[in-house]
């Protein structure tokens, strides 16, 4: 049911990890609904993302997107990482399955949070950032 | 590849593959028919029904054969509602049974039935007290699974038959999961219809039966034909039928010391995951249970992605998680003997045959040890809960 790259990252994921003293940390999704991501984020002074790190509690399309959203924010600014949406994530992943689209979301949401962490923390504002929802469930039944 | 899925579906025993051979290419009449040709299909479909009744302590002319265990539960529900409805419009059933009953229920319940879902307790054993609080005098029919499918819990079905049987209420038990596998006697446990699939018990998929007590009056199910006393119709599945009487032979024959065998490695099985995996629970009765059912739960991890990696070192299972149940939610057994979305999320079913070795077990205990420490070490929620554990030593 999964495309050859999900495989992929899902059985070697990029980028697992912590990062210590991380510009910026975001975590979304719930347990009841069976997906948790985390993402670390390292962005310099110039405002470029130098290292991501992720932890995944869910299933293989969870752990994918994860691991593809960090492969993605990499190297990029932070204006550029906010254009790393859910479908960015998907086709890079060359898909996904519709039951698991709300993990690409997820992905998605997991990178907000972490710049919304960042932006805090320097007491700046990003451009186009919003607030990240706390349970991205609320996100997906209004979008679909 | 290490083939622990038993409860989804079995492995054709060769025997059962021998025996159906016949029926497709030599012996293929209809059954139905008055030529000499056909009265050999007839009497092979004669022989099924006997072995199948035999296993059960059933007359043969009290089975009924059915495409599978989905067909006999929906027919033995709605036609027994709707034979009843007379007497009254009120189901009662448990939170755990398969979706083949529960689903039934809930159409019922559209049609302006009304229907009572049982609690089972942390064992996912019903709870008898709410059982018998449950009976109304409107009560028409009860059903209640042998064994569960998910967590293998066998309920007190010997109870429940003399309740009903009290209270002068059908019994009807979905028997899917145990048939064959533990012994069960119609009468001694007062059950009025049983449900069964022959692909449950090394028999072929498409066939089961449904088992009627003779004097229970419900309504035909498929309607076009005299075939099975004119409640179900349609031609005789005769190598399926050949292929599940075989299967009921031949579990019948040392049903004893396969449930011994059996359980013994379930044990074993439970006693090392258990044992060697933190943060692991059985779920279902630890006693009271299929001999080849094991269910547990790893928190922190989920369910699917354990399963792919046991996949990728060619062991096949199952989960109850809510990606493996194309919803969101995980499931509902899980849930109903109380465990927190999260805990039920991380659930892991491995059912076992009479053909799984100690060296299948032990591989498989090994590749699920490594598997959920690597999804412990990605998991956020297992990385919470040891900075906390840590900051509780300091």
């Amino acid at each position: 049911m999964y495309s050859e790259k999900v495989m992929d990252h899902f059985s070697n994921p990029r980028n697992v990890g912590e990062i210590e003293h991380p510009s910026g940390v975001g975590t979304v999704g719930n347990a009841k609904c069976g997906d948790i991501m985390r993402m670390y984020l390292d962005i310099d002074d110039k405002g470029i993302i130098q290292e991501a790190k992720f932890k995944t509690f869910g299933c293989g399309a969870a752990v994918a997107t994860s691991s593809m959203a960090t492969e993605l924010v990499k190297g990029k600014t932070v204006q550029q990482a906010l254009e790393v949406t859910n479908k960015a994530v998907m086709e890079a992943l060359d898909g996904l399955p519709p039951v698991k689209v709300h993990c690409s979301l997820l992905a998605e949401e997991a990178i907000h949070a972490a710049l919304w962490d960042y932006a805090e923390k320097n007491n700046i504002t990003i451009e186009g950032l919003e607030k990240p929802v706390d349970d991205i469930e609320e996100k997906i039944e209004e979008e679909y | 590849m290490i083939y622990l899925d038993n409860a989804a579906t079995t492995k054709v025993s060769e025997e059962v593959f021998e025996a159906m051979k016949p029926y497709f290419c030599e012996l293929y009449a209809n059954p139905s028919g008055i030529y000499s040709f056909a009265g050999r299909s007839m009497k092979a479909v004669n022989e099924a029904r006997k072995s199948i009744a035999d296993l059960i302590g059933a007359q043969p002319n009290e089975i009924y054969f059915t495409a599978g265990g989905s067909e006999s539960d929906n027919w033995a529900v709605k036609a027994a509602a709707e034979f009843c409805r007379t007497g009254g419009k009120h189901i009662i059933t448990s939170t755990i049974e398969h979706h083949a009953v529960l689903h039934t229920c809930q159409y019922l319940e559209k049609q302006g039935y009304e229907v009572t879902y049982v609690d089972v307790d942390e064992y996912g054993v019903i709870k008898l007290d709410e059982l018998e609080a449950a009976v109304r005098q409107d009560t028409i029919l009860i059903t209640v699974m042998a064994a569960n499918n998910e967590i293998g819990t066998i309920q007190p079905i010997k109870e429940i038959g003399a309740l009903a049987r009290k209270n002068g209420i059908l019994f009807h038990t979905d028997a899917v999961q145990a048939y064959g596998h533990i012994p069960l006697n119609v009468d001694e446990l007062g059950i009025d219809m049983l449900s069964a699939s022959g692909h449950k018990f090394h028999g072929p998929k498409g066939i089961g039966f449904l088992y009627i007590r003779k004097g229970v009056r419900i309504g035909s199910f498929v309607h076009g034909g005299a075939q099975e006393r004119s409640r179900r119709a349609g031609t005789l599945n005769t190598p399926g039928i050949v292929g599940i009487g075989a299967a009921a032979r031949l579990a019948a024959d040392g049903i004893q010391e396969r449930m011994e065998k059996e359980t013994a490695l379930r044990d074993y099985l439970i006693r090392r995951v258990l044992g060697e995996i933190p943060y692991s629970r059985l779920n279902g009765h630890r006693t009271d249970r299929l001999p080849n059912n094991a269910n547990f739960c790893f928190r922190f991890i989920e369910g699917e992605s354990l399963l792919i990696l046991l996949d990728q070192q060619g062991i096949c299972a199952s989960s109850g998680s809510a990606c493996t149940s194309g919803s969101l939610d995980p499931s509902h057994v899980l849930l109903a003997i109380g465990l927190p979305h999260e805990t039920a999320h991380g659930s892991l079913r491995l059912t076992l045959s009479e053909e799984t070795t100690k060296e299948d077990i032990d591989q498989t205990v090994e590749a699920v040890k490594r598997i959920v420490e690597r999804l412990r070490s990605m998991s956020p929620l297992y990385e919470d809960f040891m900075k906390k554990d840590q900051k509780k030593e300091v």
